[in-house]
């Protein structure tokens, strides 16, 4: 699977709180309107600049903070194409794994803001179009590849009727 | 090869020894979701046809980020969790209640068990030498409907505390103290394991406070130790029978070992917009506060209400300043009024809200102005986090929260302690 979009830099520690504000609770029962707001306390206008399969590429534990999958989902829901930074906070990256957020873990100082990215999954690279060079991603483990090829956790256990992971 | 806590109860749940690194499937005891995070989980779950709970008297639906309810859509988001317990005979924790944290360690978690939460602070359970985690709400609907999840097995640091706390010095200052030494991604996927002469000295009260902070290192849980002090708790919490001994052994393998002399600590405050970003009290005098918040799952039990009250009491609080207080469970706020402590704080000029999270997450009682700043007992202070990107907050212990709303300005609580 190849994707390609635009890079919107972010930098370290950008939490949950950033992604799907608190101040928005109400509107966690309606995703779609949330998603408006997707990263609204790190840049405001985000949600209106980007476009469907663009890429978030941020610095060391992006998505740290609460365990609110509904931060994972309005980035999916916007249409981010993947999240690429130096590192993920725990419950953010299973989260994003279980809803089918695709996330990839490289080193994403050589990406500038609105670089034309190129992901090959499969291969594990990203090509910097823009810049011309190319970054390796740290693999997934193998159970996190198994869910997402399910196409979820949901998904994955509505197959199976229980855990085929390990 | 000796194990870790985190190896003994994810190895007794996944019916096989196990290692730091392993994939497994292990059987839960608790599940909870809370308001934010359960409405998600229960559809979740109804998609795939799985709107069942496993063990219900042993699933908590905790309704207490927004409680009261301040708006329809979150009255709506309490109905669904309502309409769950009816269906699945789950356990409804009603508005006044508490915070889910005090409430799971009250009344549901015993050593030995493994809980899966959907919020992020369910590490405080550990303190109870449970393995306790925060997940989203899809695996906690699994975790609910089917009474198990995948864990990979952590590794764990080991945070060695030895010597006394200085009068005016508590765990939150440690805890902070510790978060500001290793980072906020310094334990990322980690367990911590708390101990050391400190730590099997220490009330369940200040270990609550350091378990509930494991995650604002990134850790996956805060491990303590079962042991007659968490024997005497879960008697005084009508739960003796429950108690098992619960510790590492002492040839267990650790990544990380960190020392800290309890003694060399000072009164520790976390600056906006991160919990690592860690400075002394006394460093930040000139930091004027408009809002104080005693309360929340890290600071708002008894112990720290008495701590504030002590401080606060026959004394006013500064005239620019608003302190809201807010017990963390309905026992707590009972336990409070008996003693006059709620007296108190409403002689000093305090409001008192309802039992449950209170202004922590943003969501009501409490939103912060344009450029207001706030010094809070709570966890957290990422920007955004009271209800507005252009507050400020500040993280401390309640004594200095307690003595900073006195003074208006952040304030180190050994002067009014120290004599
Ligand atoms: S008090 Fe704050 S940190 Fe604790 S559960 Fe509530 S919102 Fe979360």
């Amino acid at each position: 699977m190849i994707k390609q979009g635009k890079a919107w830099k972010f930098g370290d520690d950008i939490s949950t709180d950033h992604i799907a504000p608190g101040r928005l609770f109400h509107l966690r029962t309606n995703l779609p309107e949330l998603a408006k707001h997707v990263l609204e306390d790190a840049d405001p206008e985000f949600a209106q600049k980007m476009s469907v399969g663009d890429f978030v590429v941020a610095g060391n534990n992006f998505g740290l903070g609460s365990s609110r999958e509904h931060a994972p989902q309005v980035l999916k829901i916007a249409g981010v194409n993947a999240v690429l930074a130096k590192s993920f906070a725990r419950i953010f990256f299973r989260n994003a794994i279980n809803i089918g957020l695709l996330l990839v873990e490289c080193n994403t100082d050589m990406i500038n803001q609105g670089d034309e990215l190129e992901l090959d999954l499969a291969a594990g690279i990203i090509k910097n179009k823009t810049q011309a060079t190319k970054i390796k991603a740290t693999p997934l483990p193998d159970v996190m590849i198994k869910i997402l090829n399910d196409g979820g956790l949901a998904k994955h256990i509505e197959k199976y009727g229980d855990f085929q992971l390990v | 090869m000796g194990k870790t806590i985190a190896e003994k109860i994810i190895g007794e749940h996944s019916g096989k020894k196990v290692t730091a690194g392993e994939f497994v499937v292990a059987n839960v005891d608790v599940t909870a979701v809370q308001d934010g995070t359960g409405p998600l989980t229960i559809q979740e779950i109804q998609k795939i046809n799985l709107e069942q709970a496993k063990n219900p008297s042993r699933t908590i639906l905790f309704i207490d980020h927004a409680a009261p309810s301040p708006r329809k859509e979150l009255s709506n988001a309490h109905k669904i969790l309502r309409d769950f317990a009816k269906k699945t005979g789950a356990i409804l924790s009603e508005v006044g209640e508490g915070v889910c944290h005090q409430r799971l360690v009250e009344d549901f978690v015993n050593p030995g068990e493994i809980l899966v939460g959907a919020d992020s602070h369910t590490c405080t359970s550990g303190a109870l030498g449970a393995f306790a985690t925060g997940m989203g709400s899809t695996d906690v609907g699994i975790a609910i409907a089917l009474g198990k999840t995948w864990l990979k097995v952590p590794e764990t640091f080991k945070i060695d505390v030895h010597g006394s706390f200085q009068q005016g010095v508590y765990a939150k200052d440690l805890i902070l103290h510790l978060i500001g030494l290793i980072g906020a991604d310094g334990a990322t996927y980690k367990a911590l394991e708390f101990t050391g002469e400190t730590i099997r000295k220490m009330p369940m009260t200040d270990r609550f406070c350091l378990s509930n902070m494991a995650v604002e290192a990134g850790g996956k849980a805060g491990l303590i130790a079962s042991d007659e002090i968490t024997r005497q708790y879960l008697i005084s919490r009508g739960r003796g029978d429950k108690f098992r001994p619960i510790d590492s052994d002492p040839d267990a393998v650790y990544e990380r070992v960190i020392n800290i002399d309890a003694s060399k600590l000072e009164p520790t405050v976390s600056c906006p917009h991160t919990v690592d970003n860690t400075k002394l009290a006394r460093e930040l005098n000139d930091v004027k506060v408009d809002q104080v918040f005693i309360g929340s799952c890290t600071n708002g039990r008894i112990e720290d209400l008495r701590i504030a009250a002590n401080i606060l009491k026959g004394k006013k609080v500064h005239k620019d300043v608003r302190l809201l207080v807010v017990p963390a469970s309905r026992e707590i706020f009972i336990q409070a009024s008996r003693e006059g402590l709620l007296e108190i704080f409403a002689e000093a000029g305090g409001a008192i809200n309802t039992p449950g999270c209170g202004p922590c997450v943003g969501v009501h009682a409490g939103i912060l102005g344009d450029d207001e700043v706030c010094l809070a007992t709570q966890n957290r202070n990422f920007q955004g986090r009271m209800g507005n990107p252009k507050g400020y907050i500040y993280l401390s212990s309640p004594a200095t929260a307690a003595f900073s709303a006195l003074r208006g300005k952040i304030s180190d609580p050994r002067e009014v302690l120290v004599k």
